[in-house]
């Protein structure tokens, strides 16, 4: 297994030519522009047999993807921000057509004001459109979720559309140690695609995307509901072979000196890795803090959740983006929303910070984790809803 | 918590400071040790001031947030100290490296900077002599590894090639230069530290 130095961007991309798809359609964006420019470059240097389509923009690079996964290829694409936005018409209607396509989304600040920087925004605003949806760490966990979840989309029980992320600039740009997979190991563990449907297949004709009223329209979003609720088994098994295979095993959420813990940081993406220093110096003090890292978002891990928080006694929850809807963000939403019929469950404080790229530094996740315990020793929670950093 | 040597890199945008920063990550990376390497986020423009940033470590990095109190700032471009501040969160062990033809009292003196341990090389002569350009980011590189100690420098070289040699594989002169210049930059640069 080659040990080498990449950036996010170059990891995904990396991933992306091991499984060297049919079709790649995509639109430059920063912060995720590299990932799509380095995979042109494999293209034209001829490293994979991918057709490129260079479209003029993400609305058309998505109904491309459509297309091409509809005709039963393997598709990807990669964008960020405004660029997914550009694509929402497009991103539910591949989850329903049940079409494995991957995406390498590199989470950034949406407009206004403009901002190329990183928060959760444009990545939870797509929350809700049948995309499986895994966040990264660092890039290490970049290339090893682009790979799973080719698996996890193509699966025949799952068949929806994926998206893998990375915060933008933070881990998009940031060179990092990366184990890599050797070529004919990761062709192997992607296993060759066998669509279950095409439209060029003469002899077993279908239709997709037809009109579909109040008669049937409500049955043909089931097998999404039906997809999602399998994905959560499927994500863990596809997770546990990768640890047996590669060494690292994954699952839905990652804990992280939780087993005893008093009070939990519970996180998503790159701001997990800083919390985990400060965990080590404040487990080296003698308080009860632990992580609960949060790297599948859809299917929501709620059953993985609510056992992994039982004993705390308050978490502080972290968000990278903002609802706007004067209830915090949409992870304290959720895993408020997952904790009401738990038998025993923390006191929970929500924390919206970082967005459009404000740093969470160290002192940051001190200063938290000692509000946290604060709400755990008082009994109650000083501040339900704050967003962190914020400047009076 | 690991011990982690952290670098800034002073530039202005096309001189090679976030080269410089990979460069580095990418030697230390052969010789077993855990890397980052990121330019200070944000559009690029020539001849603006940048910055990029290395963390070294023996052990996995977790944290990814930036770096304000780095033991090591290598400057590119003297002009720089005019309206930066290259010392900032630099402590009183912190090394400075910075590509000037002046000696190391005379920058601590145009700094007023009274703690750290200055080092001057002129890598724009070295780059111009042995590259035949301006680019003083790789003979900054053997500076800061004679300095620092970090490692040896054989091995910088023989990484610093294989890197080159992937870009430059037409352009053999291009290689042979670069490394002369950071061997020369490693043999000239100035300073103990306590002037």
């Amino acid at each position: 297994m080659p040990t080498l130095a990449k950036t996010g961007n170059e990891a995904m991309a990396e991933a992306m030519r091991q499984i060297n798809p049919d079709v790649v359609a995509a639109y430059p964006i920063t912060p995720a522009t590299e990932i799509v420019m380095i995979f042109s470059q494999f293209v034209a240097d001829g490293l994979v047999d991918t057709e490129y389509v260079a479209v003029e923009s993400e609305h058309s690079a998505m109904s491309a993807c459509v297309g091409a996964a509809a005709a039963g290829c393997r598709v990807m694409t990669g964008t960020s921000s405004q660029g997914l936005q550009l694509m929402s018409e497009i991103l539910p209607i591949a989850s329903a057509l049940r079409l494995p396509i991957v995406m390498c989304d590199v989470n950034r600040a949406l407009s206004g004001p403009i901002n190329i920087h990183c928060d959760h925004s444009d990545t939870m605003a797509v929350r809700d459109f049948g995309w499986l949806q895994i966040f990264s760490e660092n890039a290490q966990e970049a290339y090893d979720n682009v790979l799973q979840m080719m698996r996890i989309s193509e699966n025949k029980e799952i068949q929806l559309p994926g998206m893998v992320t990375t915060d933008g600039f933070i881990i998009s740009h940031c060179m990092e140690r990366v184990e890599t997979i050797d070529d004919a190991a990761a062709k192997q563990y992607v296993g060759a695609y066998q669509p279950l449907k095409s439209v060029l297949d003469l002899d077993n004709p279908i239709t997709l995307g037809s009109l579909d009223l109040q008669d049937y329209y409500f049955e043909h979003k089931m097998p999404i509901v039906e997809a999602m609720q399998k994905a959560k088994n499927v994500i863990l098994e596809v997770g546990r072979d990768f640890g047996q295979k590669f060494g690292r095993e994954y699952g839905l959420v990652e804990t992280y000196k939780l087993d005893d813990a008093e009070i939990a940081m519970v996180a998503l993406g790159s701001t997990c890795g800083t919390a985990r220093v400060i965990i080590d110096e404040l487990r080296a003090q003698g308080v009860k803090v632990g992580l609960l890292k949060i790297r599948v978002f859809r299917p929501f891990p709620a059953e993985a959740i609510v056992a992994a928080l039982k004993n705390v006694q308050a978490a502080a929850i972290m968000d990278r983006s903002d609802m706007y809807s004067d209830q915090g963000g949409q992870v304290f939403c959720e895993i408020r929303s997952a904790l009401y019929d738990a038998d025993k469950k923390p006191l929970l404080a929500n924390y919206v910070y970082g967005l459009g790229g404000r740093e969470i530094c160290l002192e940051d996740i001190r200063r938290i984790c000692a509000d946290t315990q604060a709400n755990a020793a008082a009994g109650k929670v000083k501040q339900l809803i704050q967003h962190y950093g914020v400047r009076e | 918590m690991a011990q982690i040597v952290e670098i800034r890199w002073h530039g202005r945008g096309g001189q090679g400071a976030k080269t410089a920063a990979l460069l580095l990550a990418d030697a230390a990376l052969s010789l077993g040790k855990y890397i980052q390497a990121f330019p200070e986020y944000g559009p690029e423009r020539m001849g603006a001031p940048v910055q990029a940033f290395n963390r070294l470590s023996d052990e996995p990095i977790l944290v990814h947030c930036g770096i304000t109190n780095p033991q090591i700032v290598a400057v590119l471009d003297q002009t720089l100290m005019a309206s930066v501040d290259v010392a900032h969160g630099l402590p009183d062990s912190g090394q400075l490296i910075v590509n000037t033809s002046k000696t190391p009292q005379a920058i601590r003196q145009e700094l007023g900077l009274k703690g750290a341990h200055i080092f001057t090389v002129d890598a724009s002569a070295i780059a111009q002599d042995k590259i035949g350009r301006d680019i003083p980011n790789t003979p900054l590189l053997g500076a800061l590894v004679k300095v620092t100690g970090l490692f040896d420098i054989t091995m910088l070289l023989h990484d610093t090639e294989v890197k080159l040699k992937k870009k430059f594989a037409s352009k053999p002169e291009i290689i042979k230069g670069n490394l002369e210049a950071i061997k020369t930059a490693y043999d000239t640069v100035q300073g103990k530290g306590k002037e």
